[in-house]
């Protein structure tokens, strides 16, 4: 009866704290989402693949200020590149990125931040985040997309002075 | 150990008993083989990727053979080792399992060739068009990649193959229940109906995707697909089958291994409430693999964390109960002090060694799969690297490992022969260990680097240079596992040609501290069980769902390999 008791108080003992961490580690995910705002993708809407070159924003893919330090850049993923393959911004600068792809399902992860969405015909992925520290930063496809998939890369480029911004 | 010594009687015993149940040993024995074949085949291309990180191209030796080169040796590394190896081994494993510990055989055996049947055909339509290069889609399949339709259906049908297996363990729960009417189910029964319940209800999902988006549309029946509703249904599928693999293992490590570490299971009710919850929170959590996919809200993905979370509760109730069972054997051999019992257990027996090293990386991995559930945190290492590096240690190591562990007593078993050698079988156990501890740990660290997962590394233009001195380390880690490999297969080749003859006994299943009369009844009633996971899955899916099916656009396929 005795050894029943204290295995009865091992068992308590471990699912007591089994509870407690994982609902600590969900409320520090829900601060740090809603509150700190590290967002992940969510229901930026549809549009039509064959459509593209006729739907705002996707005809004209390229980099827009919006405001001083606060751009938009529109991507098109397609077999086997990025539209714009290459990005330049200034440091400071806060970008959202909107994308999606013309053919098979992408990725887009940009090295070094929290840039990190599939790209989905038919979908638009959405984010936004600021980029501080000057660089060169690779951006990768990284969903198997086809035989050329590993040639998929692109580039962020963060320059230090406050400059005009350029893309191609 | 393998030589346990056993009176006559018992053998005579024993010889009777393994006559009752010749056709249920032959399919085990059967899907073990194809099982271990798909791994064998599987397993020498994931050698080859890592070679190919550091510039070692192997591909184009064998073009005449393989024409699709790093992605077609992908696609029949994941397909093989997570969808043939897996599966073929589970269900000869919950066959045995089941018969064994109702102690009576398969309710028809009828049924049972057919389940074998159907998931031999299956596997040789899927097989035909992944060897000729036309479904080079890897084995998650998504659309608008497009594939022989031949895959699709043969895919299907290893699935529906699976389902006939619970109807059979149905039956002879019902054949059980009525000669056994006041006995508690014996526990890895219970836990090896629960396991074929949760999939059959999971693979709702996948059976949806082919049947009505892939296959019509592969045949060109349907114009387009929609490529996110397939891939919600995918996951729908996608998380719960990494409880498929898992869950066998659980039934060793809770039946077999305390037995083997000479002592008993700390509780059984404990077991029975882990399982349960397995049922429960498997399925109804499966956008945790769509955090970053667009067209899901936010808030369907957050509650999906939620439940993850939840399904790590009894992921420790297993850690807490299997490492008690290991210290009631380590002390019951004489084991002593907090941790010193460790030393007592039975090192030198290979099942056992195989199924523990199995179990410390699974606790990383675990830890790793915990970082991957937490929502944005999962931006950091999704599709890189770190993802490959987390399921080598689940499905990689903890399920196969120990499934290799399992053999090492029960292919003796099954097929009346001494293991060749158990020395062997141990070095084999560490060797596995020690490689994937390196190629995890470095394919992790690359993961942070942002290193993409599924790409032909050694073939980018420019190959990132803070990834190239771990490169190298990857290719060592793979190349200790491939010795381990051949060590495995020699080993098995052996036993099963030149074993000596003999009557090995079957690993008694193990006995409980804590039985199952100490827990409610109603642990044994799958009733209210099945109710709150059917709610559960309707409540976390069908917003999603309807939404997804009122929106679906028809994206035409494409071959882009
Ligand atoms: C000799 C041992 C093994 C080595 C060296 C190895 C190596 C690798 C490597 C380097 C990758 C990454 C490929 C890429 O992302 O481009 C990979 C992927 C994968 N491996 Fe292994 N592997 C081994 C054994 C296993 C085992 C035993 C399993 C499971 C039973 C497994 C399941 C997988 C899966 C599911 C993928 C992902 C495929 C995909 O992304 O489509 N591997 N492996
Ligand atoms: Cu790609
Ligand atoms: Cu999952």
């Amino acid at each position: 009866m005795n050894r029943k008791y204290l295995g009865y108080l091992f068992e308590i003992a471990w699912i007591l704290p089994s509870v407690a961490v994982p609902i600590a580690f969900m409320v520090a995910i829900v601060i740090t989402a809603f509150a700190v705002g590290i967002a992940v993708p969510g229901d930026a809407g549809r549009v039509d693949p064959k459509a593209l070159s006729t739907t705002a924003p996707f005809d004209q893919p390229g980099l827009r200020e919006l405001a001083p330090g606060r751009y938009e850049a529109v991507v098109i993923a397609q077999l086997f590149n990025f539209s714009p393959g290459e990005i330049e911004i200034p440091a400071g600068s806060k970008v959202t990125f909107i994308v999606t792809s013309r053919d098979v399902i992408h990725g887009y992860k940009i090295e070094k931040s929290p840039i990190n969405m599939m790209v989905i015909p038919g979908q638009i992925s959405r984010m936004t985040t600021t980029f501080d520290t000057p660089g060169e930063y690779y951006i990768y496809c990284h969903e198997y997309c086809g035989a050329g998939h590993h040639l998929m890369v692109g580039k962020l480029i963060v320059t230090p002075a406050k400059t005009a911004s350029t893309n191609r | 150990m393998a030589t346990a010594r056993v009176s006559s009687v018992s053998i005579t015993a024993e010889r009777a008993e393994v006559g009752v149940f010749a056709t249920e040993y032959r399919l085990t024995g059967l899907n073990m083989l194809i099982a271990f074949i798909a791994l064998a085949i599987g397993g020498l291309f994931g050698v080859m990727q890592a070679l190919q990180y550091n510039g070692i191209d192997l591909y184009k030796p064998i073009s005449p053979i393989l024409r699709g080169g790093y992605y077609q040796g992908l696609a029949l590394h994941g397909v093989l080792n997570v969808l043939v190896f897996t599966t073929f081994f589970i269900i000869g494993w919950l066959t045995f399992v089941t018969s064994r510990s109702l102690g009576i055989p398969l309710a028809s055996r009828a049924l049972g060739w057919t389940t074998f049947g159907v998931m031999t055909s299956g596997l040789l339509i899927a097989a035909l068009p992944l060897l000729l290069n036309n479904a080079t889609v890897l084995f998650t399949f998504y659309p608008p990649l497009k594939a022989d339709p031949l895959f699709y259906i043969g895919l299907t049908l290893v699935v529906v193959g699976t389902w006939l297996l619970l109807i059979n363990q149905v039956m002879m729960l019902r054949q059980w229940r009525a000669a056994n009417p006041t006995a508690r189910i014996p526990l890895p029964a219970f836990m090896a109906i629960v396991t074929m319940t949760m999939w059959v209800i999971c693979t709702f999902g996948v059976a949806t995707e082919m049947l009505f988006l892939l296959i019509p549309w592969s045949l060109g029946l349907a114009p387009g697909t929609d490529p996110v509703l397939a891939r919600t249904l995918f996951w729908f599928t996608g998380h719960p089958i990494v409880y498929f693999w898992l869950l066998p293992a659980y039934i060793s490590w809770y039946n077999f291994v305390p037995q083997q570490a000479g002592g008993r299971l700390f509780s059984d009710p404990m077991a029975r409430v882990a399982f349960i919850l397995f049922l429960i929170l498997s399925t109804p959590i499966g956008m945790h693999h769509q955090y970053t996919d667009p067209g899901i809200s936010e808030i369907w993905k957050l509650i999906h964390a939620i439940f993850t979370f939840g399904v790590f509760f009894p992921s420790l109730l297993t850690f807490f109960n299997v490492v008690a069972s290991l210290e009631n054997g380590g002390r019951a051999r004489g084991g002593k002090g907090w941790l010193v019992w460790v030393f007592s257990l039975p090192w030198r027996e290979p099942s056992f060694t195989t199924q523990v090293l199995a179990m410390i990386l699974f606790a990383f991995g675990g830890a790793g799969g915990l970082i991957n559930a937490s929502y944005n945190i999962n931006l950091v290492v999704h599709n890189t690297s770190w993802i490959s590096g987390h399921f080598h240690l689940t499905v990689g190591t903890a399920v196969t490992l120990s499934f290799m562990g399992i053999t090492y007593w029960l292919v003796p078993h099954l097929t009346g022969r001494r293991l060749w050698s158990p020395t062997m079988a141990l070095v084999q156990a560490w060797t596995w260990f020690i490689g994937m501890g390196i190629f995890a740990h470095w394919m992790h660290m690359l993961g942070l680097l942002s290193m993409p997962r599924r790409t032909a590394i050694g073939a980018m233009r420019e190959i990132h240079p803070e990834w190239e001195p771990l490169l190298p380390m990857v290719a060592v880690g793979a190349i200790i596992m491939f010795i381990s490999a051949i060590l495995y297969y020699l080993n098995m080749v052996l036993t099963i040609t030149a074993g000596k003859k003999d009557t090995v006994p079957m690993v008694p299943f193990a006995r409980a501290v804590s039985g199952p009369e100490d827990g409610p009844r109603v642990l044994d009633n799958f009733k209210p069980w099945l109710a709150i996971a059917f709610t559960l899955i309707v409540i976390n899916y069908t917003p999603t769902l309807i939404r997804l099916v009122s929106e679906m656009q028809f994206i035409p396929g494409i071959r882009s390999w």
